[in-house]
């Protein structure tokens, strides 16, 4: 109990050396298996303060999930410690469950056939929730995310961007000091990521709840975390902010120009590369840092220009660079001493 | 928080649960009255196929009707108890397959609360109402000297005998945590021992029966204490002391499907999905 009040503000989140080991059971014929020992989640190491905003990034599989739920408390790690406000998850977790909000994003915990308030008031009684408190905070929630006509909906009749908002309502009446949000904005549209993402914004400045979120729209990051941490293959290969991340992956964006009619591959010497041709369309690849604007201009100029677009990098390609380049430089140190 | 107090805390988040499905069950209510009644009538005609079997025979396996009413009727509204308030604990599998089990982790409630009161199905009221019925029936046509004695064991029976079968729902429903698609087997036991035990234990090979005494102590439930009752000879010679031993099986079943409930929930914490 003491340990709560001893964790430094500077650690709200920590974690030492965490990791989790799955024993897979592969079906390798009728009755025989294969076990494997799959390390999901590789001595990572990290702190959180409270109040930070942090993304946390990495392909499918790459031990996102399975490090979030170590810190819900919903899987005991195999090695390591970890902390949260003080608190061993895996051991209390429903001591930890009134301190932390969960959100899954495509998991709804609102009632299916009740109106949305029902689910709230559910809330309400089982997290204890004194009744003036709730009141504030419904009021609150309700005026900030625009739920104030849905309330009396069933939530089986809400759009998923309604469903969202009302899940994110409902991970916050407890007034949790960590708010986990699983790929918050994935199929939502472009206004109701805009206002998601401009609630948590507001949620992490006015209150100071720190927000730990995995994504996989860097749009999210860009707009929302001043810190990134990018796993893959259960280990941390980046913590730091995101300019850093596009600088540490060389990460490219895509400019798709339409032009009149097939033509050879366009020539723009060093400012980007053509990867593709398809009849009139051309994609080509420039740095992420770089400005669309000059190269824009310069083929506008020069090529019977109709349409374009630019496309921004995306996760997966970011890591997949960043995990190339490891490689790479691993190869390169193991060669360099029977090469002298 | 000790074991009482999660005790309480449990049952705390059972009602609030159960409350909240059978306010959605209620969001149709033509289609909830249509099942229940459509529930009635299919273990209704359960009953009826027995009435059919006395028609062609005076008695089976040495059991009259009232008696052999008497042992479904003990049968049916045990299992009716537990299936009406843990039977939903059988779907625990399928929770574990999509993933929403986590959803369930992250609450500050004892997680076999809530998957107990998970989708909690009050249609499946018609088996206990059905049962109760016949166990009318059998005490009003039933030649039995009734003791004080042997009334009180009625409702323990009933009690225990729930017991009895909530503690193989959530012994079934552990097992899931490591294979997700044995609620077929889980109603085996479950459905099967019911209806298993609505027939005389006179009508059974002595294997099955000492099984069903010994392995999964289902006789307990109805066959030994009604033989009591009824001034029955006990099932495999067993002392007569043994027709009071429900409380005490019951309370020995609970206790092993609990660690079973613990154990399993510790794989998949450890194990996830």
């Amino acid at each position: 109990m003491s340990e709560g009040a001893t964790v430094p503000e500077s650690a709200f989140i920590e974690v030492d050396r965490v990791e989790k080991v799955f024993d897979v059971r592969r079906r390798t014929g009728f009755l025989q298996r294969e076990l494997r020992r799959v390390r999901a989640v590789d001595a990572i190491s990290f702190t959180v303060a409270r109040g930070e905003m942090v993304g946390y990034i990495g392909p499918n599989g790459a031990g996102k999930s399975t490090t979030i739920k170590m810190l819900t408390g919903i899987l005991t790690p195999s090695g390591g410690r970890l902390r949260v406000a003080g608190i061993d998850p895996s051991r209390e977790r429903t001591r930890l469950a009134h301190r932390i909000g969960v959100v899954f994003g495509q998991r709804t915990t609102l009632w299916w056939d009740l109106p949305l308030i029902d689910s709230y008031r559910l809330m309400h009684r089982m997290y204890r929730i004194p009744d003036g408190r709730y009141r504030e905070n419904l009021d609150r929630l309700v005026e900030l995310l625009d739920l104030s006509a849905l309330l009396e909906v069933p939530v089986r009749q809400l759009s998923l961007g309604q469903r969202m908002r009302g899940d994110i309502a409902a991970a916050l009446l407890h007034d949790p000091e960590v708010l986990y949000l699983d790929e918050p904005t994935i199929g939502l549209d472009v206004v109701s990521k805009a206002r998601v993402r401009e609630f948590l914004r507001e949620l992490n400045t006015e209150r100071g709840t720190t927000v730990l979120l995995t994504t996989h729209d860097l749009q999210d990051i860009e707009q929302l975390c001043s810190r990134v941490m990018v796993i893959d293959h259960g280990r941390l290969v980046y913590d730091g902010a995101l300019a850093g991340l596009h600088e540490a992956g060389e990460s490219e964006r895509t400019l798709v120009v339409d032009l009149e009619r097939e033509l050879p591959p366009v020539e723009v010497g060093e400012a980007a590369r053509v990867v593709k041709v398809d009849g009139p369309r051309q994609w080509l690849a420039f740095p992420a840092s770089e400005s669309a604007a000059p190269l824009v201009a310069r083929i506008a100029a020069e090529y019977p220009l109709v349409d374009l677009s630019v496309r921004e990098p995306d996760i997966e390609a970011v890591i997949a660079r960043m995990y190339q380049d490891r490689e790479t430089a691993r190869e390169t140190v193991v060669q360099a001493p029977g090469n002298s | 928080m000790g074991e009482g107090g999660r005790l309480v805390e449990g049952l705390r988040a059972y009602r609030l649960i159960a409350g909240m499905w059978i306010r959605s069950t209620l969001a149709y209510r033509v289609s909830f009255v249509l099942t229940v009644v459509g529930g009635l009538l299919v273990t209704g005609l359960d009953f009826v196929a027995i009435l059919l079997m006395f028609s062609q025979v005076d008695v089976l396996g040495g059991y009259t009707l009232p008696e052999v009413a008497f042992l479904y009727g003990l049968s049916a509204t045990s299992f009716g108890l537990a299936d009406l308030s843990i039977g939903s604990a059988g779907r625990l599998g399928s929770r574990v397959r999509d993933g929403t089990l986590d959803t369930l982790l992250v609450r500050p409630a004892p997680v076999l609360a809530q998957v107990a009161a998970d989708r909690f199905a009050l249609r499946r009221v018609a088996r206990l109402i059905q049962g109760t019925l016949v166990l009318g029936y059998a005490w009003v046509a039933l030649d039995v000297d009734w003791t004080p004695v042997k009334v009180a064991l009625v409702p323990v029976m009933l009690v225990c005998g729930g017991l009895i079968f909530a503690a193989v729902f959530v012994a079934g429903a552990a097992f899931q945590f490591v294979a997700q698609d044995a609620s077929e087997v889980q109603a085996a036991f479950t459905y099967g021992g019911q209806t298993l035990l609505q027939y005389p234990p006179t009508v059974f090979g002595t294997e099955l029966v000492r099984g069903v005494t010994f392995v999964l102590p289902l006789a307990f439930v109805n066959w030994v204490p009604a033989a009591y009752v009824l001034g029955r000879p006990y099932p495999l010679g067993l002392p007569e002391w043994a027709a009071f031993a429900p409380p005490l099986v019951a309370v020995a079943c609970c206790a092993v499907a609990g660690s079973a409930w613990r154990a399993g929930l510790r794989t998949y914490r450890s194990t996830g999905s």
